[in-house]
């Protein structure tokens, strides 16, 4: 249960990090049509039927991707989504001056992205980026169903090797409350 | 392959019901307890209203899945024997009323103190000054949030699948492992998903801006 714990930890700090990464450029593209499809598309559809999808879907079309790989990357693709949208939000919040200065030193709209605009909607949204970072942990759970070893896979082994469900599941509960819980109580004692 | 596709409207008009009527109980069930646990954590003193903060926290720190096991599968074993539709059902509407107990806490706590103070100078009792004052005052606020909320548990609902609740995942998934044709089954999956979210959320904001306009004229 240790080894599983460990597992959803990187597998949800894997799914968070590809999130942010490509959640930054939607957030930029929030307007185009491509990018409201997409973030229409995975915040409208369940994520176990998105796992399900990457599962059954692509090897259909030739995309055989190993399982953890369709799991984290699926993971990913979804928090992408939510995190483009609170980017967006954040984004609005960047004071107009701030992006006349930018201009005027001469900085290009990519220094002016990730120097200016993003440090500040980052710092501005920070409880909602962390409320879906916990959202994700959670949401990793969803990737036992498609057979990968972590921390509710992991529980259902053990309930059904014990016969005792109880235990297992208060247990792998616990587990996923006290990291959900570090992580908020870490976000908010450090100084804004 | 048209077949399978045949088979997954057939599965989807038969798991639709069951997904609505689950969603619709919950979110009625999960509304009412979460305004009740978000009116104690308001009024009650600390002795009441701690034990239900980290019962929220709780809940709300646990994935679902984990919760449904534990109702479903522990369950048994402290006398609570469910089905799969009523533990989906109890499961959703305690997930959704952990959520639900936030927005109305956070609309309670946006109610001016000075409207509080009038009301008790008016000798008005606890109950009406929370349904004839507050909940009038902070209802356009949290409606949002609530039908956000709402959506969200939409989507929630597939995760039941899994304890062999017979709603519109379990009949799909169904269909592909009969006929193999997973990929056919999961794309009509996910656009039914993303039709029925789609549509809930427009309808949301419809009703919003309608009530708006009510209130505006």
């Amino acid at each position: 249960m240790m080894a599983a714990t460990w597992a959803t930890i990187w597998i949800s700090a894997a799914g968070i990090a590809i999130g942010f990464a490509l959640g930054v450029p939607l957030a930029v593209a929030a307007q185009r049509w491509w990018a409201r499809l997409y973030i229409s598309f995975f915040r409208g559809v369940p994520l176990l039927v998105q796992l399900l999808l990457a599962y059954y879907a692509l090897p259909f079309l030739g995309i055989d991707l190993p399982g953890i790989v369709a799991a984290v990357g699926t993971l990913g693709l979804c928090c992408a989504a939510y995190m483009a949208e609170i980017l967006r939000g954040g984004f609005a919040l960047v004071p107009r001056g701030g992006l006349e200065a930018a201009r005027l030193l001469g900085l290009t709209p990519t220094q002016t992205l990730l120097r200016i605009r993003l440090p500040i909607a980052a710092q501005a949204m920070r409880p909602a980026l962390v409320n879906e970072a916990i959202l994700i942990i959670k949401a990793s759970s969803l990737i036992s169903v498609v057979g990968i070893l972590e921390l509710t896979r992991s529980a259902q082994a053990l309930a059904s090797s014990t016969f005792e469900p109880l235990p297992a599941y208060a247990l792998c509960g616990a587990i996923y409350l006290i990291i959900n819980l570090s992580l908020s109580f870490a976000a908010r004692a450090r100084p804004a | 392959m048209m077949q399978a596709f045949i088979d997954s409207l057939w599965a989807t008009a038969r798991g639709l019901p069951v997904t609505l009527a689950i969603w619709l109980a919950a979110v009625v069930a999960g509304m009412a307890l979460g305004f009740l646990v978000g009116a104690l954590r308001f009024f009650a003193p600390r002795l009441v209203s701690w034990p239900l903060a980290a019962l929220v926290e709780t809940v709300r720190g646990v994935p679902f899945l984990v919760q449904c096991f534990l109702l479903y599968f522990g369950g048994p074993f402290v006398g609570i024997d469910l089905s799969p539709v009523m533990a989906g059902f109890v499961a959703l509407s305690v997930y959704g009323a952990a959520y639900f107990s936030e927005v109305f806490r956070a609309g309670f706590n946006a109610v001016p103190p000075g409207q509080l103070e009038a009301a008790r100078l008016l000798g008005l009792s606890r109950p009406a000054t929370v349904w004839r004052i507050m909940v009038p005052v902070m209802a356009l606020g949290v409606l949002p949030a609530l039908a956000n909320l709402a959506v969200i548990l939409i989507k929630e609902t597939a995760v039941l699948s899994i304890i062999t609740v017979p709603e519109l995942t379990f009949r799909v998934q169904g269909v592909g492992t009969s006929t193999f044709a997973f990929a056919e089954t999961t794309l009509v999956l996910a656009l039914v998903y993303w039709g029925l979210v789609e549509a809930t959320a427009m309808l949301a904001r419809a009703t919003e801006r309608r009530i708006e306009r009510a209130l505006a004229a």
